[in-house]
Parts: C-alpha cells; structure tokens; sequence
C-alpha cells in the first residue's frame, strides 16, 4: 500500500477545492484512507495520519474515529508521536468521553519520563483536559514536579497544579508544602505561574488568605525590583520590564490586602510608587496603571492614594486610545457607588464620552452618566442627556428614556421642568420607551395639580404633530380625558392658553380610534377618554354616538368598553358623573399595583450592581405558616411569611440589608395579576438598618377567590449610600400551601 | 487572567485555531464560535477592542490583513493585558516563523499549537520570556527532527 499522502499534501489539496461540495469528497475519502490505515494497525504512518485528522477537525468534520489512536500515538516512545499524539488528546478528547481515562497510565509514566520535554507534555495535557478522577491519580506526582529544581518543569506543574485544585478543591491543601519557596524564585516563568497558583489558593481558601499574607513584603520586594532593574532584554516589553508579572502580583496584592488594615499599609509606598512612575505612552504601561487602580480601590488604601487612582482614570478618560477610555469608564462604574464624589470631579469629561462614536464607550457612558445624576446637577445633566437621546442609536434609547425618568422622578428641581423633561421623552423617543412608563407617567401627572392645565395643553398639541408614537399618544389621550374642561377653557397659566373646542378635542380623539397608527391598547384609551369627556364637555351628543359605534367593534376590549359606557348613558345615568369624575391623587405607596402584569424585562436602572437573582428558596416548616426567602442583589433579604387561611392569604414581608450602610426611603411595592386583589399594610417603617441589624415587617393580603397559582410583580425603592436605588422582581413560585 | 478560550479565525470565517481552556461540549463550542465570528467581523473599522458578551468581556485584534484573534476574559480580568498577551502570541509565531502570515498558521497548524503550548496554560500565561519559549520550541523540534532522520523521512 502506499504511504498515505503528507499533511501539507493534503492541507495543499484541499485548498484547491472550489466548492463546499468539493471540499467534502476529498475528505471522505482521505478519511476512508486513514480508517483503513488505523484497522492495519499501521504504526509508521499512524502520527501523519491523526495529524491529518486534526486538519479536518478544525475544517468542522467528524474525527472521533481518532480518538483511540491519539492514545496509541502517547503510548509510543517515539517524541513526534506523542507530541501529536498529545494534541489530538487536547484537541478530540474531553472528560465526558470514558476513554480519556486510558490516558492516565500514560501520563504517569510520561510524568516521569527522562525527558523534559515528554514531561512538559504530559503536564500540559492533564492541565488542560484533565478530569477530577485523573487529577485524584496524578496529583502526587504534579506535587513531586512542583519540588523540582528545574524550573521549566516548575511553572508548569504550578499551572498544572491550578488546573488540578479547580478541578477537585480538596487537593489543595497538599500543594501547601511546595510553595513555600516558591517566590524566592529568579526565573519569572516558575514567579508567574507561582503567583497564580498562590492567588488560586488565596481565593478558595480563607485560611489560605490568612496563611499567605505574610508573603506581602515579598511579594513588594519582587514588585519594586522589577520597576526599577535596568533593562533586561528578555522581559522588555517596551521598555518596561516584565509587565505580565507585574499585573498578577498587583493581582494578588490586591486579594491579599482587601480588609486588612496591615496588609493595606505594607503596599502602600509600591502601589503610589507605581501609579506615578509608570510609562503611559503605550497599552501596556495602562495595563499596569489599571490593574494598580483596581488594587487601590480594592484594599484598604488612604484617601490619598484614591483620589490618586480615580484621577488616574480621569485622565484615561482623555487618552486617544479608545480601549483606554472604556476600561476608564467600566472601572468608574465599579467605582461610582464607594467613591461617588471623586468621580463627580470628572462629570464633564464623562459626559463627553456620550458624544464618542464607538459603541460600547457610549453605552458606559450613559451607564456611567445616570449614576451621577443627583440634585444639584440635574439640570445640567439632562440638557446632555435629552440631547444624548435625540442623537443616539435605537439599540440605547429604551434605556435611557427609562433612565430619564428615574432621575427625573427623583431630582426634578420643579414640577414644571418635569413635566417639560417627560414630555421631550416622549416626543422625541416616544416609541421607545417602555411600555410600564405609561402608567407611572399618568401618577405623576396626576399628582402635580398645579400642572394640569400646562400638561393637557401641550400633550395636546404634541398629539396634533404626531400621532405615531404610542406611549406618548397613551398618555396624552388619558390626559384629555381627564383635564379637556381645562383645554378648552384656556386656563393654562404657564404658558400662551391655546383657543380650541370641543369639537376639535373630539376630533383629534376620534382620529386615534380610526388610525391605522393607533394599537388597540391606544384605542382603549381614546375611546374612555372620550366617555370622559361627557361629563367635562357639553357635546354630550356626540360622545353618545361615537360610544354607541364602537359597541360593534371586532376589537372585543373596545367592544366591552362602548358596552359597558352605553349602559352607562341609559341605565345609570345618575351614576355617570361621579363615576366620571377626577382622579383624585394616586399615593405612591398605595396598595393596588397595576391589575395587569405588565410583559417587560424588569431592569429599568441603567447603574452600577448588576441584579442578579437567585431564585428563591422555599422551606415550608408546617402547613400554617410557610416561610420562604427572595434575595435581591445578594444583599436585600426579603423574607415572607404566607399565613393561608381558607379566603385570604397573609403574606408578611421581612426585609433586611446585610450592606454596610442603611436603606433609607425604603418602599416596598406589589403587584398581583387580574384575578387577585391584594391590600399591603402600613409598613413598620422605612429604614432598613444595615448589617442585618434589623427588619422592615409590612403585611400584604392577598385575596385569592379562584385559587389560582399566587404570581407576585415586587418593587423595591430606597436610597442607599446616598443614591436612589430601584429593584424589582418577580416570585413566580410561591409554595402551593399559601394559595390553596 | 483567567482566559476561557482563543479563537484564530479569517476575515471569511475559517477557524485555524481554537484553544479552550474550560470543558464545554461540541455543540457550545461551535455556538461560541459562531457567536465570536458573527460579533467581531460585524465590528466597525476604528471600534474599540472589547466588548460584551454574556457575562465575558471579548478581546480580539486583527493582524495579517485577515486573521483575528479573540480571546474570552472573565469579567474581573484585566482586558488591557490581554491585548498584550494576544500581542506576544503574535510575536512568537512571528519569531519562529520568520516573518509570519496566515498561510503558515494554515500549514502549520500544529505547530501554533505547540508554540501556545509553550505560552499559555489552563488559560493562564505558562512563560513570560520570548527568549526562553523560543528555546523551549527549539530543543523540542530537534528532539523531534532526530527522529525524523532516524526514520530517514518526514513523520508527517
């Protein structure tokens, strides 16, 4: 038979091929060659023949027919077998398949092969691929090469090390002999990969942290040799000397100073020593100026030595290099909530960074932006943002509309200027914002009594320029609705009253019922402001008529809705005004949420924390009373209790805080689908004490009439640290003894 | 730095090498892929060298006219030296190549291997010296060339 082709051969010949189809042949049939070369048993040719597998691994064609033959190439003492035979392993075999356990016989004896090389290889294997049970077998001799003096064993059997304590933590405890010299090491290969062998072992293991602290002034020692040892071509990386080392032992200074007073003050000198001295023309420079702000702002650092790193990513803020900016606003973020008034000194560079044209920098500006926003800036802050908003991408107006708002709602200096600010959002990014700012604006407008008239008025003459934009159009029509008598009878104050009537207001009304633009939840509104209207209007007549139509509409909501306001004109006249009448002041902490639940993403607050939800935990001790917990953002603990009596269920919330500043403001809100209604209670109070010093208790009863499945919309509102905070979430699995 | 994974892969979206330094499946490792293409090469001209993506942040560079490398970080690693790290990758084939392009990764591909596997390990950097990884790949090739000339013909 003749010898199979060679790899480049094959590379070479595939290559030729002009279409996928082409491709293909050649494939199955040197495949066909090659599985009848493995049943020959063929040992020559068997490496040149998985090599060539492995190229048509990577095309993305089936090669597990190599597997076994990988392990055949390890066994074999020649080196260019088990160099290949290595990387098939790497490359075709995982922990999932049995067969990778035959390879642990043959990584021992390579392990302790005379060869380094060999050695190296089986080392690199059983770190990359190794599975638990191969770390247990083998994790004796990884110790062994840990001890060795040969340090191009050394540095990988510490990384090999790592690989085995990720792989089955308990083994970690016997690595802790062999690093006891570790770092008295000159070779940077056997420094680095020590580093993070002892920052693998550090962040396991508490005790680890403890027992390793004592390497701080080592660990600085190493650090200030390395700034300022002269040149050394092998490490120089324009001209700074070993920058990788540099990071991971910044790294791990961080993880060892973090709440530890001691610690802290031993790297103090080093860290400003970096921060100052370090070259920042080029990226790598930066990378260490990074990696020594995150450590500063991590550990226990004098306020000094902040104000120092914060001004470092101010001034990475006005880098040219794009990267540099973003990884400056990425760290603000992190750093915004702790460190609120040294990052406010850089408000104006950040807000820059909304007009930057690369993607991602404007959306951590944007995020970063918000997060800043408080009191005494507001105004400012929002003439940026508006014009953010006018300028920016679809993908970033739903947030930051939303983001908008939540300012606004909390800062807006006047309600004049809130109204002013909800309106540019809605006419500017209308069809963006979510839909649960609908109901939120339709509170807040209601609320501001003095604003009515100013409000209707320009809602309604946004709705004369555009009626395309269906939150805008929504609220609008609820406002007519509700304040038309004011419209027409030209009782703005604020601003020029505008001369229209009824007749008009109804036109523009019944213009949302017919247009294509308008969605049905639109034309809900419309329609109930128009029955509004008869009792604020004296064209009475024709609300009745145009009420009477929709009553055959194949909309069934619509329908309903011109029923039910017909049987309002006939049967229940007398009950028409004051049925009718004003909305009196929603309280936002009143009990009734929403009676829909309404379908968005939840995540309405563009800051710092991510909201991560672990899903509750539900423990139910007997059949009265079942406690479950729902914990938000790791550190908001509500605890409720569901009392279940035949008719009602009691639900009592306990909320606590386990962070290290209070929660102030705090205001718990619920909503529940149609069929239950719910009352919430007077909270205890609105102050959450921190570090689980206490509990708000606050009582909701839920009624339950259909016994369906209890499904809960929750809404958290406080202030922490000085900053508003929003939370919500959904408990979807309320344990079936508080609904049944 | 905890890297996850190291994609090389064309401007056409050829893959010519995929390191994974975590155990995924098949089936995620060509979503990962896909997902990396579609992401990078979808990527304006001047844009910034990281982005998002779940919760890695994504490095990648493009070098040789066609070629991208992409990294997958964790999101507590340092995205400035992994940009560096990709750099010094780049500079070690160039070393042993001479002069590097795509075609020796194509030709070469097991080689690439064996270079990074004197570089990186279990997603963390194995050697920082250029001088020491060269000789290491260069004692090894000879180990491997004397067989060679044992057996009086090329291996593979």
């Amino acid at each position: 038979m003749p010898a199979p082709i060679r790899l480049r051969e094959l590379i070479r010949t595939i290559r030729t091929a002009r279409t996928q189809a082409e491709e293909r042949e050649m494939i199955q049939k040197e495949c066909a060659a090659i599985r009848s070369s493995f049943r020959e048993e063929d040992n020559t040719y068997r490496c040149r023949n998985v090599a060539k597998l492995l190229y048509m691994h990577m095309l993305g064609y089936p090669a597990h027919f190599g597997q076994l033959e990988c392990l055949k190439l390890i066994a074999s003492q020649k080196f260019t077998d088990k160099r290949i035979g290595y990387l098939g392993a790497m490359l075709l075999l995982d922990e999932r398949q049995d067969v990778h356990l035959l390879m642990t016989n043959c990584i021992k004896n390579d392990l302790n092969h005379s060869t380094q090389y060999v050695q190296g290889l089986a080392l690199c294997t059983l770190g990359c691929m190794g599975s638990s049970e191969m770390c247990r077998d083998l994790a004796g001799e990884v110790e062994k090469l840990l001890k060795t003096s040969n340090s191009y064993l050394r540095k990988k059997a510490a990384l090999c090390a790592v690989h085995v304590i990720r792989k089955v933590p308990e083994l970690m405890e016997m690595f802790l002999p062999a690093t006891k010299n570790l770092l008295s090491e000159k070779n940077h290969g056997v420094l680095h990969t020590s580093v993070v062998l002892l920052t693998e072992m550090c962040e396991r293991s508490p005790d680890m942290l403890a027992h390793f602290r004592k390497l701080v002034p080592q660990l600085v020692r190493i650090l200030k040799n390395l700034i300022m040892s002269g040149y050394s071509p092998e490490h120089d990386v324009s001209g700074i000397s070993d920058p990788f080392l540099q990071v991971r032992i910044l790294r791990l200074l961080r993880i060892l100073g973090k709440g530890d007073d001691d610690s802290s003050e031993a790297m103090n000198d080093i860290l400003a020593q970096v921060a100052t001295n370090t070259e920042t023309s080029k990226n790598v420079g930066n990378a260490i100026l990074y990696e020594t702000v995150l450590t500063i702002m991590d550990i226990k650092s004098e306020s000094g030595l902040r104000v120092l790193a914060i001004n470092i990513l101010g001034r990475f803020l006005l880098n040219n290099d794009k990267n540099i900016r973003y990884v400056a606003l990425t760290s603000l973020l992190k750093t915004v909530q702790t460190d609120h008034n040294a990052v406010q000194r850089h408000r104006s560079t950040i807000v820059d960074c909304l007009k930057d044209l690369d993607v991602s920098i404007k959306r951590r500006a944007m995020e970063l932006s918000f997060a800043l926003v408080n009191g005494n800036n507001i105004r400012g802050m929002m003439k940026e943002l508006l014009y953010f908003l006018d300028s920016c991408d679809p993908e970033f107006k739903a947030d930051c509309a939303s983001g908008v708002f939540l300012a606004a709602e909390k800062y807006a200096p006047s309600k004049r200027w809130h109204i002013d600010t909800i309106m540019r959002v809605l006419t500017t990014a209308g069809s963006y914002v979510r839909d649960d700012s609908v109901p939120n604006l339709i509170q807040l407008i209601t609320n501001s009594v003095e604003m009515h008239a100013y409000t209707v008025q320009r809602l309604y003459k946004a709705l004369l320029d555009d009626i395309s934009q269906q939150p805008l159009v929504q609220v609008a029509s609820w406002c007519i609705g509700e304040y038309g008598d004011l419209l027409v009878s030209g009782q703005c104050e604020e601003e020029e009253p505008i001369q229209v009537t009824e007749d008009e207001v109804l036109d523009v009304l019944e213009g949302l019922l017919v247009s294509n633009l308008s969605t049905p939840v639109t034309r809900g509104y419309a329609l109930t402001a128009i029955m509004k209207l008869s009792t604020r209007f004296t064209s009475v007549n024709r609300i009745k008529k145009v009420v009477s139509i929709y009553g055959s509409s194949i909309d069934v909501e619509l329908q309903q809705r011109a029923v039910e306001y017909n049987a309002l004109f006939k049967k229940y006249d007398h009950m028409r005004p004051a049925l009718l009448e004003r909305m009196p002041i929603m309280e936002k902490t009143a009990s009734n949420g929403p009676t829909e639940i309404v379908q968005t993403n939840g995540e309405t607050e563009p800051s710092v924390v991510e909201a991560k939800h672990p899903p509750p935990v539900t423990q139910p001790t007997n059949q009265v009373r079942t406690v479950f917990s729902l914990y938000i953002r790791k550190n908001t603990h509500l605890g409720l209790e569901a009392n279940p009596n035949p008719n009602i269920a009691v639900i009592t919330i306990h909320a606590s805080n386990s962070t290290e500043a209070d929660m102030t403001d705090f205001v718990f809100q619920a909503a529940v689908p149609k069929t239950f209604q719910l009352q919430l209670l007077s909270p205890s109070s609105n102050v959450v004490p921190a570090l689980n010093q206490g509990t708000v208790t606050q009582v909701i009863r839920v009624l339950n009439p259909q016994k369906q499945q209890l499904r809960m919309r929750i809404k958290l509102t406080y202030t922490h640290k000085g900053s508003a905070v929003q939370d919500l979430a959904e408990v979807n699995n309320f344990p079936p003894q508080s609904w049944q | 730095m905890f890297m996850r994974f190291l994609l090389l892969f064309s401007r056409q979206g050829k893959l010519r090498l995929q390191k994974w330094f975590t155990p995924l499946t098949d089936r995620e490792k060509k979503k990962v892929i896909r997902d990396m293409m579609m992401l990078v090469l979808a990527r304006p001209a001047r844009s910034c060298n990281f982005l998002q993506w779940r919760d890695l942040k994504i490095v990648y560079k493009r070098w040789y006219a066609s070629l991208y490398f992409c990294a997958g970080l964790e999101d507590h690693d340092n995205e400035l030296l992994a940009l560096e790290v990709l750099h010094r990758y780049v500079e070690l084939l160039d070393k042993y190549f001479g002069n590097v392009c795509e075609l020796d990764i194509i030709f070469n591909f097991e080689k690439a291997y064996f270079i990074l596997d004197e570089f990186l390990m279990e997603g963390e950097i194995l050697e920082t010296s250029k001088v020491a990884v060269g000789v290491s790949l260069e004692e090894a090739d000879t180990l491997q060339e004397t067989m060679e000339e044992y057996m009086s013909k090329p291996a593979y």
